[in-house]
Parts: C-alpha cells; sequence; structure tokens
C-alpha cells in the first residue's frame, strides 16, 4: 500500500532529473519586482526633471559622488572574488574578501549620509522643499535602504565566517546574496546616471 | 462516492490520516502556526469568502440604494464609501487571496511535490494579507481624524490624485487604505515568488515544463505578472505615503506635481491586475472542462502559447482607462491597437474549450455547468471590451454605467463563476466530503439568473448615459426601471451565494466521504487521499505524461505512447 508501486513511468530513465536551485529562481523573481518598483521611482523622477517651482535645483546643490560609486562598484568585485575562494576552500581569502565588501559599502553609505546631511543643513533641501527634493530622496533613499538591507545580511554572514561557521558546502546560498548586492550596485548605475547626469 | 474498484485503490495509501482531537486552543495554534500549503491555501479561501460575503453585502446597500430615483438610503458620504470599499475589498481582500489560495493547495500537488519551496515565506505571505485586510478595515473605526473627516476610505478604488493628498483627505481612512496595499502588497509578492520557484524547483521526476497541468502553467505566468503589476502598484502607494506624511509633491499640483503621474502608475498595476485574476479563472476552466467532456485538453501547447501573449500584452494597454484625459492621437491609436490585440489570444482560448467539449461525453455537475456559462458570458464581455477599446466610443461611455456593466461581466461572469466551479471542483479533495449536487444545481441557477438580471441590464442605462459613482439620479430619465431590475438580479445573487455558501459549511458534516478521485479525473491530486496527508505523497511521484492518473488507469492505452 504505498505511492511506491505506482507504475506511473513508463520506461523513462529520470536519473538526470536536474531542476534550479530555488534560492536562485526566487531570486531572480524578487529581482524583477524590485526592478519594477525601481522603474516606478526611476520615471517620475525623469518626468519630473526640471519641473521644480522653487529652488534649490539639483545643478545648484549635487555633486558627482565618484568616489562613492567607484567604492560600490568595486565591492561587487571583491564579493565575487570573495564567493571564488569560498568555492576554492581559502576561508581566510574569504574572510578578507567579504569584510572588504562590507566596509566598501558601509563607506557608500557614509558618503550618502553625509551627502545628505550637507543638502539638508547646508543647502536647505528637504524631501517637502520642492519636486526635485522629494523624487531625489525618494530615489536615492529607496536605493539606500536596499543598501542597508544589503549591508546587514553580508554583516551576518561575515559573522558566521568569522565564527567559522561558513562552508564550501554554502556557496550556493552566498551566491543568491551576492546575486542581490550585484542587483543592489546595477541599480545604482541607473540612479548615478538619472540622478548626477541626466538630471544636474 | 468512493469507488474502491479505481485502479488506483491497490497503487496509493489510501490510510486515512489519524484523526488527532484536541483542545479547541491546539487547533487554533495548529493553524495560526502551520506552514502546511494546503492549511494556508484554505486559509487564502476562507479569508476571501468571508470578505466575499462583506463585499456583497456592500455592493447589495449600493443597490438598494440606486433601486429607485432620488432614494435616501444611504447618505452621499456612506455611499463614497461603500462603493470605495467594495471595490478594493473585491479586487484585494477577496480576489488575490482567492487566487492564491487556489495557487498554494493545487500547484504542489500538481507537480508532485510536498509543499511550496518556502514554506514560511508562505505562511509569512498570508500573514501580511490578513493584516492588510485587517488594517484595511479597521478604518471603519479608526479612519477618523479630525471633526467631520469621515470614516472609512472614500476616494473610489482608483484613487485618484490630488483627492487622496493631505488637503482634500482628512483624517486617516486613506492612510490605512494605503497602507493596508502596501502591506497586502508585499505578501501577494511573496506568494508569487514562491508559486515561481515552486513550479520551477519543486516537480517531480518526469514533470517537464510541458507535461504541467495547464493550471500550473497559467499561475506560472500569473505570478511573473504578479511581480511587474504590484510592485509599480507598491511604488505608487509609498509615494503616495511619502505625499501624506512627509510633505511630498508627488501628486501635489499646486507644487508642480502631475496628478497624471498617479493615472499611468496605477494603471499600469490596474489592467494587467485584471488579467492576473482572470488567468487563474481560465486556468480552472483548463482543468474542469477536460474532465467533464471525458477529453484531453485541446491545443495545449497553444492553451500555453496564449496565456502567454495575454500576460504580455497586457502590459501594454493599461492607458485605454484614459482615452478622456486627453492624450495624443498617436498615444490613443497605440492602446486601441493594443487592447484590440487582446481579443486574439483570448479568442484562441475559446475556441480551444469548445473544440474540448466538441465530441466529448459531456456531464453537466455543478463545476461543469458554471464553466460552460463562463463562456458565454466571457465571449460577452469581450465583446463589450473591444467596443470599448475603440476610442471614440469610449468617449461616449467612459465612466457610465456600460463600463461598470463591461468589467462586472469579467470579474463575476468569468472570474466569479470560474472560481465557483473550482470550489466544487475541488470541494471532495480539499474536505474529503462530496458537496450537495442538488443545493450545487440551486446555487448556480441562482446566481445565473441573478448575474444575468444584474449585469445584461446594467448596459442600458450606461448606453443611456448614467455614471458610474452617483449615489441617486432624477426620475424620468429612463433610468428607473432598468436599476430596479438590476438591484433585484443584484439581491437573487446575494441569494445564490448563500446556497453556495450553505452548502459548503452543511456539506462539510453531512456530506458523503468522497474518496480519493470521485470525478474519474487525471492529474496528480487526485492520486492521494481526500483530504491529502500533510506530506501529500508517501513517495515522490514519476509521471511520464500529461495526465499521469489516465496512464494508471489505462495501462493498455497510456498517454505517454503518443508524445
Amino acid at each position: 500500500m504505498s505511492a511506491s508501486t505506482i507504475p506511473l513511468a513508463h520506461g523513462a530513465a529520470h536519473e538526470d532529473w536536474v531542476l534550479p536551485y530555488h534560492g536562485t529562481v526566487a531570486m531572480l523573481a524578487l529581482i524583477v519586482a524590485e526592478t519594477a518598483i525601481f522603474l516606478i521611482f526611476v520615471v517620475a523622477y525623469i518626468y519630473y526633471i526640471g519641473k521644480s517651482i522653487s529652488g534649490p535645483q539639483p545643478r545648484d546643490v549635487l555633486e558627482l559622488p565618484i568616489f562613492n560609486t567607484v567604492c560600490l562598484l568595486s565591492s561587487s568585485f571583491t564579493i565575487w572574488l570573495a564567493e571564488h575562494s569560498l568555492k576554492k576552500g581559502a576561508r581566510g581569502t574569504f574572510n578578507l574578501w567579504w569584510a572588504l565588501t562590507v566596509v566598501l559599502g558601509a563607506i557608500f553609505l557614509a558618503g550618502t549620509g553625509l551627502e545628505w546631511k550637507k543638502l539638508i543643513y547646508h543647502d536647505g533641501l528637504t524631501i517637502s522643499t520642492n519636486l526635485f527634493g522629494t523624487t531625489f530622496y525618494s530615489l536615492v533613499g529607496l536605493h539606500a535602504s536596499h543598501v542597508i538591507i544589503g549591508l546587514t545580511m553580508l554583516s551576518i554572514v561575515l559573522i558566521f565566517s568569522l565564527t567559522g561557521k561558513i562552508k564550501p558546502e554554502h556557496s550556493r546560498q552566498l551566491g543568491v546574496l551576492s546575486l542581490y548586492w550585484h542587483f543592489v550596485d546595477a541599480v545604482w548605475v541607473v540612479v548615478f546616471t538619472v540622478v548626477y547626469i541626466i538630471g544636474r | 462516492m468512493a469507488d474502491s474498484t479505481l485502479p488506483i485503490g491497490s497503487a496509493i495509501d489510501l490510510t486515512p490520516p489519524g484523526e488527532v482531537y484536541g483542545t479547541w486552543l491546539d487547533v487554533v495554534q495548529d493553524w495560526v502556526t502551520t506552514v502546511d500549503h494546503k492549511k494556508l491555501g484554505i486559509m487564502y479561501m476562507v479569508y476571501a469568502l468571508i470578505f466575499l460575503l462583506v463585499a456583497g453585502v456592500e455592493a447589495l446597500l449600493i443597490r438598494i440604494q440606486l433601486a429607485v430615483p432620488h432614494n435616501d438610503f444611504l447618505s452621499p458620504e456612506v455611499f463614497n464609501r461603500l462603493f470605495t470599499m467594495h471595490g478594493t475589498t473585491m479586487v484585494f481582500l477577496m480576489g488575490m487571496p482567492l487566487i492564491i489560495g487556489f495557487a498554494n493547495y493545487l500547484v504542489p500537488l500538481m507537480v508532485g511535490a510536498r509543499d511550496m519551496s518556502f514554506p514560511r515565506l508562505n505562511a509569512f505571505s498570508f500573514w501580511m494579507t490578513a493584516l492588510g485586510g485587517l488594517m484595511l478595515y479597521y478604518s471603519f473605526i479608526g479612519g477618523v481624524g479630525l471633526q467631520g473627516a469621515g470614516s472609512a476610505p472614500d476616494v473610489t478604488w482608483w484613487a485618484y490624485a490630488p483627492l487622496t493628498e493631505r488637503a482634500f483627505s482628512r483624517g486617516h481612512s486613506t492612510d490605512y487604505w494605503a497602507l493596508s496595499l502596501i502591506v497586502s502588497g508585499f505578501g501577494t509578492i511573496g506568494a508569487a515568488v514562491n508559486i515561481i520557484a515552486t513550479t520551477l524547483c519543486m516537480r517531480c521526476k518526469g514533470m517537464t515544463l510541458f507535461r504541467m497541468p495547464l493550471l500550473v502553467w497559467l499561475y506560472l505566468v500569473v505570478s511573473g505578472m504578479i511581480l511587474v503589476t504590484i510592485s509599480p502598484l507598491t511604488a505608487a502607494q509609498i509615494m503616495l505615503v511619502i505625499d501624506r506624511y512627509l510633505g511630498g509633491h508627488f501628486f501635489d499640483s499646486q507644487a508642480g506635481g502631475a496628478p497624471i503621474v498617479w493615472m499611468h502608475f496605477f494603471w499600469v498595476f490596474g489592467h494587467p491586475e485584471v488579467y492576473v485574476l482572470v488567468l487563474p479563472a481560465f486556468a480552472i476552466a483548463n482543468e474542469v472542462i477536460p474532465v467533464f467532456s471525458r477529453k484531453a485538453i485541446f491545443g495545449y501547447p497553444a492553451m500555453v502559447a496564449a496565456s502567454a501573449g495575454i500576460g504580455l500584452i497586457s502590459l501594454s494597454v493599461w492607458a485605454h482607462h484614459m482615452f478622456t484625459v486627453g492624450m495624443t492621437s498617436a498615444q490613443n491609436a497605440f492602446f486601441v491597437l493594443s487592447t484590440s490585440l487582446v481579443g486574439v489570444p483570448t479568442g484562441i482560448k475559446i475556441f480551444n474549450w469548445i473544440a474540448t467539449m466538441w465530441g466529448g461525453k459531456i456531464r453537466f455537475a455543478t463545476p461543469m455547468l458554471f464553466c460552460v456559462a463562463f463562456l458565454g458570458q466571457f465571449l460577452f464581455a469581450g465583446l463589450t471590451g473591444i467596443m470599448l477599446s475603440v476610442a471614440p466610443w469610449d468617449w461616449q461611455l467612459h465612466n457610465s454605467y456600460f463600463v461598470v456593466a463591461h468589467f462586472h461581466y469579467v470579474l463575476v461572469g468569468a472570474i466569479v463563476f470560474c472560481f465557483l466551479a473550482g470550489f466544487y471542483f475541488w470541494y471532495p479533495k480539499i474536505t474529503g466530503k462530496m458537496y450537495n449536487e442538488r443545493l450545487g444545481k440551486w446555487s448556480f441557477w441562482l446566481f445565473f439568473i441573478g448575474f444575468h438580471m444584474t449585469f445584461d441590464f446594467m448596459h442600458i442605462p450606461g448606453l443611456l448615459g448614467m455614471p458610474r459613482s452617483i449615489y441617486t439620479y432624477e426620475p424620468g430619465r429612463g433610468w428607473d426601471g432598468w436599476n430596479m431590475i438590476v438591484s433585484i438580479g443584484a439581491m437573487i445573487q446575494g441569494i445564490g451565494t448563500l446556497v453556495f455558501a450553505y452548502n459548503l459549511v452543511y456539506s462539510y458534516f453531512k456530506g458523503p466521504d468522497a474518496g480519493p478521485d470521485p470525478w474519474d479525473a487525471w492529474t496528480l491530486e487526485w492520486t492521494t487521499t481526500s483530504p491529502p496527508p500533510e506530506y501529500n505523497f508517501a513517495t515522490a511521484p514519476v509521471v511520464s505524461s500529461r495526465r499521469p492518473l489516465w496512464d494508471l488507469k489505462h495501462p493498455e492505452d497510456p498517454d505517454s505512447r503518443y508524445e
């Protein structure tokens, strides 16, 4: 009386029945949903460029965050190096690259914080000042909130790793996390282009 | 209806799971903490049915008010709240939980898996959705912020800016509306991620993509659509909350913001949402019609392609809700053409269903009755849809009762009919009991007659110029009699719904045992006991065709021979 006797297979061999890893599939699906959210904010930003009826305008107050951008984008490279070392079993190197990723992400976040501090206290631009303020803080803030979520998860992994809990067999799960981190970096490229180049 | 002569009788573990009796607290704890996809699916469905009754009562109150001219049954303010809550509830608290509930229950069973890919995410999604519903209805109590500001939201379900800005919607009712949609949206996105991961990663051996039941295929398409349609709504709601709480200017026309941006963002969500709701209805028809016609579905690959086609086209039709806002001729032409284009894949589907029934040995049990009615009604709804997709026609009838009649024809005539079919079809599987066929027939005919009285005749006052969202009207415009017929039809539908609900409860206690496979069906969920054990399948099934249970019952002529 067990299902093992069901003659559902008719001679077909299924030894090579391999399905994709559900973590990766779910993260890709989540990235699609997140992309749609960012797309709406980016469209709103582009639509409202130059429509503020009072100052300050982007050209007056925004500076190119080149250093920040370099830090965030290179963190994509370091997380890839970290994954690579874990696959080879080099856990010391993994810790190094992973910690560097966290540091680079934190520098980016701190840079955004300093930029906002200058904008708020020096230039008097808040989210309610004008349309530029509303769209700028929303879009950059939405991205920054994703950086915060990413940094939290990266830091948790770092703590596990420093206490010796991360082993090469975890590289599949860490791959899911790094996929998210690459997404956050890729979004920044779009945000940077829209806010600091097209919109300025 | 337990049939011990079924060939699967000896093949599967039919030992009923041992009944565990505990105190009612044990039962509550069991349901609250469960991560089982079947229990979560049932909770989604019950949640949806409760809100179906709530929003149905709201609709009946609206219809009582509109039955005769110059009626003062409801005040204008209450009327505005009721149609806002009716629309919001039916879409977000009835429709979405209903489609996700069916997916939760059926997708893992149909692909031969023991649960969803992420059971805890699944529970999280359900409770987020539940929280969203509670928040929306809490606004009746907590929405009053200022003297005279009113309780529940009264901004209509599409909530056009700048009416929703703080200056025009005082109090907290609009905040509850926005926050509840954000919260339940997170639940919906989580569920969609889960369905995609389950479909792609949890299929049993041999279940290639093109051997999946069509229901699973359609849910895969729907989940993909949810990812790109619910997210824009979430983004727009976040903008609205920023406007209302942080003094932002996204939709604030006095500071340069543009209300039309909200319209675009809302309908980028709002129109594909209709297809998010109707594709699961198609999915149910895809499972019910073949079983009751005793034939395999006609044109399986065409059905898959048409579903994917509807999914893609539906993303580019949203501005047909906005023909009257003054878009350029080129924009109007684009949205006219793209909207008309949807008629092609939906037409393919209707022909395939008819071809499935053609020459079949049709059994008119209650689920099949609902599906057959759906075919005709959906065709009619599609035809009025094509009429409204033509911009000049829409200019005449925009925001009239013709539009209300058209979209209720889709939402009730197609979606509710198919889901009622689905409830009757899978009721024996979910509860282990057979529903009462006599009551089922009664609920069908009552609902069918009520539906046609309401929504057939609702087109006419629309053509005569009656606008939607008005709380009363003058006598002598030629609308009076029609509105009375519409209201009487609504009451009959209400009675039909109550008979349906009573049937569910009555049959649970008094119905005969259904057995594992009361319909002589072909998909994997019928190979396990009714209700299925927590682990679904004692041993992971292996399939070699689209109809594994047919292969099992007819070893002399298996489907796999023809693949």
